[in-house]
């Protein structure tokens, strides 16, 4: 009878330190892994930067603007200098070009005698609204979002293009 | 399977039998609920390093940089103040198991013969544990953080014969600053957890090669430390990380202003379990004071130490112990006392509203100066980080502060930030003198009353008054009663003449008004527009 006794006491213990230990290892690594893998909360909504004046641009001829624009890394607030190529299409809509190559990031201009965008990495050649005219890029240039309030262009978030 | 598993583990490491010599060591048979204290210790220990490794991963060790991540830990980050709470309750958790587990060997009589070296290297894991929480305690970078700091370096530095290499150690002979800071995190990330790790591991393995303490004349046949024991070390566990648990949820733990090494009005007090050290120190004045900062205090802590040596008797059943409960009632006595009178001593801290309530409620009715000042606001961009209406302050809202600073502190707060608020994020203002002057002027007269006006006053009109300001026209001219009135007051202008009017006397004054000392002024058509703008904003009375 009493080694009975005995024996229950022991498995009870024995339940309880590995009971206890759970909830307490289980209480430490969920906030832990929600802490490491959840996003940070409130990023500041897409702020709208003025970039310039659309009321100067001439259709089909691009200008590269630039504009301040603020980035949240982290805790950090930084100001960086950004450019777009900005294009006001025959039908008056306003585009803004990233100015970087979708290839492998090169800064390409606008090759004015051609009328058309030419990276001089490896020769890609984009179309005036964007499109890959030929060489080695795999899709569409980059746009910001834009929005135009009264003379001037707004600039928003960049947006990735689709492959064509 | 899993014995499979255990097996081949055990044939190469020898894990199983290890563990299980561990487990089932011998103990008294008298052990008991008195003797779960240095389990406890060992798990806030093990706690406090993985929420500080949690917390570094998210933490830039410089000042300015360290307050501003940690307050995206705090605020940003899910779970981020549940860590922090966790590492700043476990601190305090910690220097309490600590002395409860001195308290039971004292009282015990644990200490005696062979177990010396044990007690000795229990008393430097206890001054371990307190550097530990004096190295934390800048981390954050806040006011309190910095002025503790400046107590804490300053006391060091007034020892006898070591003081200025401890101060020139701590990197305080100039202040606390960088190097102090870079010190105390070395110390407090690098030097101290290893070396705590290395004196529990000789603590721990001296526990067992003299076994756990028995009372007198135990003579039971001895028991298994698994699984009786280790339950009760693992129910007092329990109970000490549910307590932590609620202090890290309910509690909220305070993170101040960026610090201010300039900020005259703060009232520096250290953290509750050095307030004893604090009050004692208000007994001695002048030369005396080394008594209370470090001789008192190094006593104390020799007679710690040596305290296998001063009582060698037998062991005696604790009841038995009177001495040593006695000494321990006195310090208990002692120790509560003098933190009870820090604690009463301590005046509130001085939240004086110095709201300026001569300051104008309408943008309308700013000087130029501070209109101005508003324009360079606007025009530096100083709203990223203070605000208003920012998802992310960095800085502080300048129109809600409390205290302001002075004109003098202002300006050269703008052309080096850093050489005021060191580690502070802000990037100079690069602006002319009299720029900076309107600049500090609107924020002297900025509140929360008048707050609004950032976002209402137009831009031409605000321009206008930088253009104003630039061209110093207060220096004849007299606007909402600011400036000279050598010429006619200007409000109210724009009902006395037409824009035209206005706009050709700018340009050749003497053709409009013979005789008048005004200069010509050849201004853009913007320029003018902005100017215009302005005069026409002012109020009519005055």
């Amino acid at each position: 009878m009493e080694e009975l006794q005995s024996q229950d006491r022991r498995a009870f213990h024995i339940a309880f330190i590995y009971g206890l230990w759970a909830v307490i290892t289980g209480a430490l690594t969920i906030p832990a892994f929600v802490y490491l893998l959840f996003p940070p909360k409130a990023k500041t909504a897409s702020a709208w930067v003025e970039a310039g004046d659309v009321t100067q641009l001439r259709p089909g001829t691009p200008e590269e603007m630039v504009f301040r624009r603020t980035r949240v890394d982290g805790w950090k607030v930084t100001s960086e200098k950004s450019t777009a190529w900005v294009v006001k299409l025959p039908d008056s809509k306003v585009v803004a070009y990233s100015p970087q190559c979708t290839h492998l990031g090169c800064a390409y201009h606008w090759d004015e005698s051609n009328k058309n965008f030419l990276c001089p990495c490896h020769t890609s050649i984009f179309a005036l609204d964007g499109t890959v005219i030929s060489g080695p890029a795999p899709r569409p240039l980059d746009r910001f979002q834009v929005k135009v309030e009264g003379p001037k262009l707004l600039i928003g978030e960049l947006e990735r293009s689709e492959p064509s | 399977m899993t014995r499979r598993v255990i097996d081949w583990w055990e044939h190469r490491t020898g894990i199983e039998t290890a563990v299980k010599s561990f487990m089932l060591e011998d103990i008294p048979a008298s052990a008991g609920w008195h003797q779960v204290f240095g389990s406890v210790a060992l798990f806030l220990f093990m706690t406090q390093a993985f929420t500080g490794i949690m917390l570094a991963f998210n933490y830039a060790p410089t000042p300015g940089e360290a307050y501003n991540s940690l307050k995206f830990i705090v605020t940003e980050l899910t779970g981020g103040s549940l860590i922090r709470g966790l590492h700043h309750w476990g601190a305090s958790m910690m220097i309490v198991v600590v002395v409860l587990h001195l308290c039971q060997v004292f009282l015990y009589g644990a200490y005696k013969r062979p177990r010396e070296a044990t007690w000795m290297v229990g008393v430097v894991l206890l001054l371990m544990t307190l550097a530990f929480g004096l190295t934390g305690y800048l981390l954050p970078w806040d006011n309190r953080a910095y002025w503790g700091t400046v107590v804490t370096t300053q006391i060091a530095g007034s020892a006898p014969v070591a003081g200025p290499y401890l101060t020139r150690l701590l990197g305080g002979h100039d202040g606390v600053g960088v190097v102090t800071f870079a010190r105390f995190y070395a110390l407090h990330v690098t030097l101290l957890p290893p070396l705590t790790l290395l004196l529990i591991g000789i603590h721990v393995y001296l526990v067992r090669k003299h076994g756990v303490a028995p009372a007198p004349n135990d003579v039971a046949p001895k028991k298994r430390f698994y699984p009786e024991q280790v339950f009760k070390d693992t129910v007092a566990t329990f109970v000490a990380f549910v307590i932590l648990f609620t202090l890290a949820v309910a509690a909220k733990v305070p993170l101040e202003r960026l610090a201010d090494p300039t900020d005259t009005s703060y009232i520096p007090r250290p953290e509750w379990y050095f307030l004893f050290l604090f009050q004692t120190l208000k007994f001695f004045n002048g030369p005396l004071e080394v008594v209370g900062s470090v001789v008192l205090p190094t006593l104390a802590g020799l007679a710690l130490l040596l305290t296998p040596f001063i009582d060698r008797g037998i062991m005696k059943r604790v009841r038995e112990r009177t001495v040593a409960m006695g000494v321990l009632a006195f310090v208990v006595i002692g120790w509560s006392g003098l933190t009870a009178a820090a604690v009463i001593t301590t005046p509130k801290q001085a939240e004086v509203s110095v709201l300026d309530e001569s300051a104008p409620a309408d943008w309308q009715t700013f000087t130029p100066q501070e209109l101005a000042g508003l324009g360079y606001y606007r025009q530096e961009n100083c709203k990223v980080c203070h605000g208003p209406g920012v998802a992310k302050q960095i800085g502080p809202d300048l129109a809600s502060l409390k205290n302001r600073k002075t004109p003098a502190w202002m300006i050269a707060h703008f052309k080096h930030p850093q050489e005021l608020v060191p580690g502070s994020p802000m990037p100079p203002v690069n602006l002319p003198g009299s720029a900076l002057n309107a600049l500090t002027s609107f924020l002297l007269k900025w509140n929360t009353a008048n707050k609004k006006v950032f976002d209402e006053a137009p831009q031409t009109a605000v321009e206008g008054a930088m253009l104003y300001h630039k061209n110093s026209c207060g220096a004849c001219h007299q606007v909402n009663g600011a400036g000279q009135k050598m010429g006619p007051a200007l409000n109210g202008t724009t009902k006395r003449h037409t824009k035209q009017w206005i706009e050709d006397h700018f340009a050749n004054p003497q053709k409009l008004s013979p005789g008048t000392p005004m200069p010509p002024y050849k201004f853009n058509e913007r320029e003018m527009a902005a100017l215009v703008d302005y005069l026409g904003t002012l109020p009519e009375a005055q």
